[in-house]
């Protein structure tokens, strides 16, 4: 995986430095809250309901033991012994002293980590397919370009103040498994009809209060282009995005009132100019990059065939496991979703074990999937045994990847000042409803995400099920969406009808898939049948 | 006319140039446009700079006006100049803050006329904050990928 040069470590500790002096200044009084504010979200430091959260980036959601280690580290010695794995492959603490967030930077810059532009109307963390490099349908890693636009984004002075935040995905297989046409970018490395590798751009996706599929707007830029194509991309919605209501200001707003075809004439009109300016990188600066990311030493001749005389170890092999590109490995997902659990939530001790089994079992390397799991990418099929005895052990077992109880959800209204609604504890309620009940095992695959507001961290609009918090008259209230999908066959869910309350909600999930077992045919799933048999009988079995 | 524009009343605190300081009113995009003999305009965020680089030749100062910090459009108005050639004065006037007079300055601003002056020592500290940087821009800074591979 990618390390740093004295460059990059030389940017992160001036970072720290600067931060500590802003924090400094804030607590002898000389910064108000109101100057102080967008320094701290420069940094990844917001105010929430009861402490300062801190959100440090995981770039493309790759980690090393020895950084994984690190954020278990500060869950005990800053916040109250946890971390929370968000949906931006990111890891969030929510409760840091303000007097601690300089110290917190330092301990992260020594094992080459930050929280820059982890908030604020910047270029965001970019993220990726949690399976890169190992992935058996991948075309090539896609890393190395996310990292080359890690470092482009980085301190960018022109781009630092957009109209609003901005992400970028970037996959390099079919499979779509980073909703890469739900971001303000999505890139789709891609091998043209020459054989050339290149990068297709996806434009103006997003989820939010205005939710929408980001059209294709270049099939194929080279890659000694690709930095200035991005370029090109920012500076047309940095110019003209919408600044006169925070709500219409992503560029999904610009795309979509411009037109596709408008906006990509102003972008290519842009590209052309930019392209005498000098601002690519070398491709030996990709090269560079990409030596970092070259495979580990997989071993050849190992087994291939899984000893599945434990029923329950088969179980887990069969849910939790995927396909590997090297002959002898998988990947295994380590599910953060026990039953009556918070998604997303670690404890400081789990932390610093999924750090010891990624150096035991895999190359030294882990993953932080915007599902809220954890992957280990390269494990040997031989050895997998071994890693579920010690992910039992310590209640990491969970057989429920992409299941009814593999749940997403945001903090919502117990930790969110943003929020409308409680989010956690309607996850908790479900997953106990389908483990006692017993249908999460007929159901199969079953995307069910909630957000506890408008603004979707929760993914709702992407969910085979989506479930949208709300404030209704002073009480919380739940939509229901259905028919979403953040992979390569993305869609927006659409909402069922009026909302329920918190046990009116997971009743109402359980009569949907009630509808679903009725009506199934051969190996469909949730989502098959919704898309073949229309909303009307959802409705029926839940309003009739 | 607290609103007025051109009044002179703009206090350039930070200046990076040798020549003389353009002290002549800047006029409006608009009004630019409409008469030849103007050497000075004030860009505010809604204005395409684009529009100046006919005329280029003829401007000795552009102040880019930043009514709010978080209104980011100076940034791209002010790299359009440079990267089309424009080398008189290109003054960031209005709310003008320490923590983005930097980006300010690899955008190609060479003066500042912040509306609440700044700390000098801050602003210094501001200025040598980064010890390199991983864009190219027409301030001629050698970016990080440049160092690695000359």
């Amino acid at each position: 995986m990618y390390r740093y040069d004295q460059y990059d470590q030389a940017m992160v500790d001036a970072r720290v430095a600067e931060f500590r002096d802003q924090a400094r200044r804030r607590l002898e009084g000389k910064l108000t809250e109101d100057q102080f504010k967008p320094l701290r979200l420069m940094n990844g430091l917001y105010l929430q309901l009861h402490a300062y959260m801190l959100r440090v980036a995981v770039p493309y959601g790759t980690l090393s033991s020895a950084q994984m280690h690190m954020l278990g580290d500060i869950a005990d010695k800053y916040d109250r012994g946890y971390g929370h794995f968000t949906t931006r492959q990111n890891i969030q603490y929510n409760w840091i002293k303000l007097e601690d967030a300089g110290d917190i930077l330092a301990d992260l810059a020594s094992v080459e980590m930050h929280a820059i532009q982890t908030s604020g109307n910047c270029i965001r963390n970019i993220s990726s397919d949690h399976f890169a490099g190992a992935a058996a349908d991948e075309l090539v890693d896609p890393r190395p370009y996310a990292e080359l636009l890690r470092q482009w984004s980085s301190f960018h002075p022109e781009f630092s103040f957009l109209p609003r935040k901005f992400k970028i995905a970037v996959i390099a297989s079919k499979r779509d498994r980073a909703a890469m046409r739900l971001h303000d970018i999505g890139v789709e490395i891609v091998r043209n009809d020459a054989g050339e590798i290149g990068a297709a751009f996806y434009v103006g996706g997003g989820m939010g209060r205005t939710p929408m599929v980001a059209p294709c707007i270049r099939d194929f830029v080279p890659l000694d282009q690709f930095i200035t194509y991005a370029e090109a991309c920012l500076r047309v919605y940095n110019r003209y995005g919408r600044r006169d209501n925070k709500y219409k200001a992503r560029i999904k707003i610009l795309v979509h009132e411009l037109g596709k075809d408008e906006y990509t004439q102003q972008v290519e009109e842009e590209f052309a100019h930019l392209l005498a300016q000098g601002i690519e990188p070398p491709l030996a600066e990709l090269e560079r990059i990409k030596a970092h990311f070259a495979d580990p030493a997989f071993k050849t001749g190992l087994p291939t065939e899984i000893d599945r005389s434990d029923p329950d170890f088969a179980l887990w092999v069969d849910r939790n496991t995927h396909p590997h590109k090297a002959p002898g490995y998988v990947s295994a997902t380590i599910s953060l979703k026990p039953v009556g659990g918070i998604p997303g939530d670690a404890s400081a001790d789990q932390i610093r074990l999924m750090a010891r089994l990624a150096k035991e079992y895999s190359f030294d390397e882990c993953r932080v999937t915007h599902a809220q799991n954890i992957v280990l990418p390269h494990v040997e099929i031989g050895q997998l045994h071994a890693l579920w005895t010690e992910l039992e052990a310590a209640g990491l077992g969970t057989p429920n990847l992409d299941r009814i109880d593999d749940i997403i959800a945001c903090p919502g209204l117990d930790y969110c000042s943003l929020a409308n609604a409680r989010s956690i504890p309607v996850a908790q309620k479900i997953s106990q409803r389908f483990a006692a009940n017993g249908k999460a095992d007929v159901i199969g695959e079953l995307k069910l995400k909630i957000s506890g507001c408008i603004n979707a961290c929760g993914h709702h609009h992407a969910g085979h099920i989506g479930i949208l918090g709300v404030d209704k008259k002073g009480t919380e209230n739940y939509q229901l969406l259905l028919g979403g999908s953040e992979a390569e066959d993305t869609s927006l869910g659409k909402i069922t009808g009026p909302g329920f309350d918190e046990a009116g909600i997971v009743d109402a999930v359980e009569k949907a898939t009630d509808v679903y077992l009725a009506n199934r045919q051969d190996g469909e799933r949730f989502l098959d049948t919704y898309r073949r048999i229309g909303m009307e009988p959802f409705k029926e079995a839940l309003y009739g | 006319m607290a609103d007025a524009i051109g009044t002179g009343s703009d206090v350039v605190q930070f200046r990076f140039r040798d020549d003389a300081q353009v002290d002549h009113a800047a006029v409006t995009v608009d009004a630019f446009l409409d008469q030849s003999n103007a050497a000075a305009v004030r860009i505010e965020p809604g204005d395409d700079a684009r529009a100046l680089l006919p005329h280029l030749e003829r401007l000795a100062l552009v102040e880019v006006n930043f009514p709010v910090f978080g209104d980011g459009r100076g940034y791209s108005s002010a790299r359009i100049l440079r990267e089309a050639g424009y080398t008189g004065e290109l003054r960031a006037v209005g709310d003008v803050l320490v923590d983005q007079i930097a980006f300010m300055r690899r955008c190609g601003f060479d003066s500042f006329a912040p509306a609440v002056p700044l700390d000098e020592a801050d602003v210094a500290a501001a200025f040598s904050t980064w010890p390199e940087v991983y864009q190219p821009t027409t301030d001629g800074r050698v970016p990080i990928w440049k160092l690695r591979h000359g």
